[in-house]
């Protein structure tokens, strides 16, 4: 985000209001981090083996869900070993005010599933079995 | 994966800088691209997060994990293990003083939690090189909103209604002054933002114009609407050199943006900034001597009135404010006067920067509402006097301020409140004392200060405040008399009284309200020639206990000033008039017979 000197003029207030709209994604990662506690939380699992079974792979499709969603008020952070290995990638999902839930083999079609019921209506669908509702070393 | 979902912020500010924060940079991103993650994971250079004693700091977000004294060599495993796995490195995580525990969350340190930061909203957040991202945090909206939905005085009137009072140290309503400075017509007005900074101590506004230069650009211009001014100035001490060049390359992009120049936004105001370097001297913060600094006079203060708003810079209408009161100003426009209103207390509104320093435990800069307590700041932010001490006093209000004991550890902080107190607010250093401070030792420094930096124009400051000085040397050499104490007393108010500006009416507070606070420190020191914290060397005495003393006068022999007597299997005595305090006769005691008092 260095570019900023081949950023054009702003000649009007509308301009400002497009720059801005232009550049919101510059910092809205931290935005967010500061107002974590008011917005759903994905973590992803990171550990050796969820890397394996292809956490990172989750991660991407996860952000790329919320992106073609429109879901805004969504963040998404790592965590470390949750003990899980049997059922990597394993996601925790804290939505604001609430007990965390972990969701294992979070990977193709589960993920939809997962946006269609817990995260947009805070719901746990049948076939959606939570691992538990704490991670072990929370 | 083109999403990026780490930002890594790590400390660009002096402190962190100096300590090496720019290779942690070039280590993070060069470890990030080897592990393949350069696209996932953003590496950002932020301003000043205020702990600059436990930089460099690196910040992770969003998950808000806080790395404290990082260096280089902890890049490679900031990466692989809390960047590639979730695992934070927690040798690296700040400990808790009171409970010994590792914190990750910047938001669960005490350090932070009783914190609210407006003048520092920026500082730690953004990268201060980038005005898109200043940008996207609103940045420059509210010169927009000024210039688009209100008049020139609906402006002032905004800032009127929100409270704010000058943070340079006199606490002079803002409003109030824009109001003034628009009054009068004239062809050319000027802006001036005093970035002086002499108060020992502070350094909250270099944090502002080092890690937000660009709220310093718009509140200027903003001001600049208000009082009908197409000119700023920021009167900067060259001894900031990153600073000096955050607001340069701040002011460059501004005018690259369009943002400063002419016809702002496509409006018919126009408005550019100048910035002209001071040579770092206090009084030249004050503002008529900074005024004359700039037209490459002696900075030496002239009498008021005219004050600035009526002739200032070139005899023109000028505004001076303090940079930490423009770095509220775009956050008055964007959240409402009565927001900022509804922070403080009755005639103290918003926040004030402190530069807490001292015998506390969390050293830094803190930004608090007005009206948090002196005991919040100290016990709960500070995390409480070091090494299990006994908290002694706190001086604020640097040079011109004075000591607050404790009986005020409750009484809630604001303009008012500290000049009640015996003090006053100034610019905002807080250094902490504790019981092995010595009050005349305190009184000497700053008032060491102040002779220092006198301008010498008038008597009373320059003769004045230099024999105030050699009476405080007198007294903590035991050499002067309760009488002085007096003498002391009186010069002090001639000084106050007769000084032209400021400093010199000002230098007398440390002495006076040490006198005021500590009479009974200053008592021992000129009665019993004894300093009870132990500080003033003359008055130290090496003294042998008879009861412990078994007479074997090897005392005697080692002391270089034949001090000691005694027979030999009876007790010895030091002549005090005769000891050099070498301490020669202490090291070589076997019986512990002889200590320091
Ligand atoms: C000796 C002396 C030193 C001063 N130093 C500073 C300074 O370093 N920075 C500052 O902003 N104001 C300083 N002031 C106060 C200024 O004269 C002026 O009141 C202030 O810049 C006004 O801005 P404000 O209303 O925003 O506080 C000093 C005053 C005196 C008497
Ligand atoms: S009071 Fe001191 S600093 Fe101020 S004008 Fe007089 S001599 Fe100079
Ligand atoms: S060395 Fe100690 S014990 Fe010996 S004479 Fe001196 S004070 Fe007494
Ligand atoms: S401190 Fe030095 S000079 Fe004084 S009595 Fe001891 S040995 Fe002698
Ligand atoms: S290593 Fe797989 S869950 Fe811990
Ligand atoms: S300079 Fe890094 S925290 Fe202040």
């Amino acid at each position: 985000m260095k570019g900023c000197a081949v950023m054009d003029k702003v000649k009007s207030l509308d301009d400002l209001r497009k720059m801005k709209a232009a550049m919101q994604n510059a910092t809205e990662l931290r935005e967010k981090g500061q107002n974590i506690d008011k917005l759903i939380e994905v973590k992803v699992s990171m550990a050796t083996c969820g890397i394996a079974a292809g956490a990172r792979e989750t991660m991407a499709a996860m952000m790329d869900e919320a992106t073609k969603r429109g879901i805004k008020n969504i963040v998404f952070t790592q965590s470390g070993c949750m003990g899980y290995c049997h059922s990597e990638p394993t996601v925790t999902i804290v939505r604001p005010g609430e007990e965390p839930v972990t969701f294992g083999e979070v990977k193709g079609k589960r993920i939809t599933e997962i946006f269609d019921s817990y995260i947009l209506k805070g719901e746990l669908v049948d076939g959606i079995i939570p691992l538990s509702s704490k991670s072990i070393h929370d | 994966m083109a999403n990026v979902r780490m930002h890594v912020l790590v400390c660009g500010g002096t402190g962190c800088t100096s300590s090496r924060s720019l290779e942690i940079v070039d280590a993070l991103r060069a470890e990030i691209k080897a592990q393949g993650l350069a696209e996932e994971v953003k590496v950002v250079i932020a301003g000043c997060f205020g702990f600059c004693e436990k930089g460099p700091i690196v910040k992770i977000s969003p998950d808000n994990t806080f790395y404290v004294q990082v260096t280089p060599e902890d890049a490679k495993e900031i990466v692989a293990e809390h960047i590639v796995k979730g695992r934070k490195v927690s040798r690296l995580l700040y400990v808790d003083p009171k409970t010994t525990e590792h914190i990750s969350d910047s938001k669960h340190m005490d350090f932070y939690k009783k914190q609210l930061r407006i003048a520092l909203r920026n500082c730690g957040f953004l990268d201060p090189e980038n005005i898109g991202e200043y940008i996207a945090r609103d940045g420059y909206m509210a010169l927009g909103k000024a210039l688009f939905e209100m008049t020139p005085k609906e402006v002032v009137d905004e800032v009127k209604k929100s409270g704010l009072r000058g943070r340079g140290g006199g606490g002079f309503p803002t409003g109030l002054k824009w109001e003034i400075a628009a009054s009068y017509k004239a062809d050319q007005k000027y802006v001036i933002c005093n970035a002086d900074e002499g108060d020992p101590g502070a350094f909250m506004d270099r944090s502002v114009l080092e890690g937000d230069p660009h709220s310093i650009i718009e509140a200027m211009a903003i001001c600049g609407y208000a009082i009908g001014a197409s000119k700023g100035v920021v009167y900067i001490r060259a001894e900031y050199p990153l600073a000096v060049e955050r607001l340069q390359k701040a002011i460059v992009a501004a005018r690259e943006t369009g943002l400063l120049g002419n016809n702002i936004l496509g409006s018919d105001f126009s408005f550019d900034i100048d910035m002209y370097y001071g040579a770092g001297a206090f009084v030249c913060g004050e503002e008529t001597a900074l005024i004359r600094s700039l037209q490459s006079e002696r900075g030496e203060p002239t009498s008021k009135p005219p004050f600035p708003a009526e002739s200032g810079f070139w005899g023109k209408p000028s505004n001076v404010n303090n940079v930490e009161t423009f770095a509220n100003i775009p956050v008055i426009f964007l959240k409402g006067a009565e927001w900022f209103a509804s922070i403080g207390t009755a005639k103290s509104k918003g926040t004030k920067v402190f530069a807490l320093a001292g015998k506390v435990n969390n050293v830094g800069l803190v930004e608090v509402p007005m009206g948090t307590t002196l005991r919040e700041v100290i016990f709960d932010i500070g995390g409480g006097i070091r090494n299990g001490k006994k908290f002694k006093a706190a001086q604020t209000g640097g040079p011109s301020g004075g000591c607050l004991t404790e009986k005020f550890l409750d009484t809630p902080i604001d303009y008012d409140n500290l000049i009640a107190a015996g003090s006053m607010m100034g610019s905002g250093g807080m250094i902490v004392l504790d019981e092995d401070d010595c009050m005349v030792n305190v009184a000497k420094f700053y008032l060491g200060f102040t002779v220092e930096e006198s301008c010498g124009k008038c008597t009373p400051c320059r003769v004045g405040n230099k024999r105030m000085l050699e009476m405080l040397e007198k007294i903590s050499e035991g050499k002067a008399t309760e009488k002085d104490l007096g003498r002391l007393r009186e010069l002090a108010g001639i000084i106050k009284d007769t000084s032209l500006c400021g400093l010199g009416q000002t230098a007398p507070n440390p002495v006076l309200s040490t006198l005021d606070n500590f009479y009974d420190e200053y008592l021992a020191h000129v009665r019993d020639k004894r300093c009870p914290a132990g500080k003033c060397k003359s008055l130290m005495q090496y003294v042998i206990d008879p009861a412990k003393c078994k007479g074997c006068t090897m005392c005697a022999k080692v002391c270089p000033a034949g001090a000691i007597s005694g027979k030999v299997k009876e007790p010895h005595v030091i002549n005090q008039d005769k000891c050099v305090k070498c301490g020669a006769c202490f090291a070589t005691c076997k019986f512990g017979a002889i200590s320091k008092r």
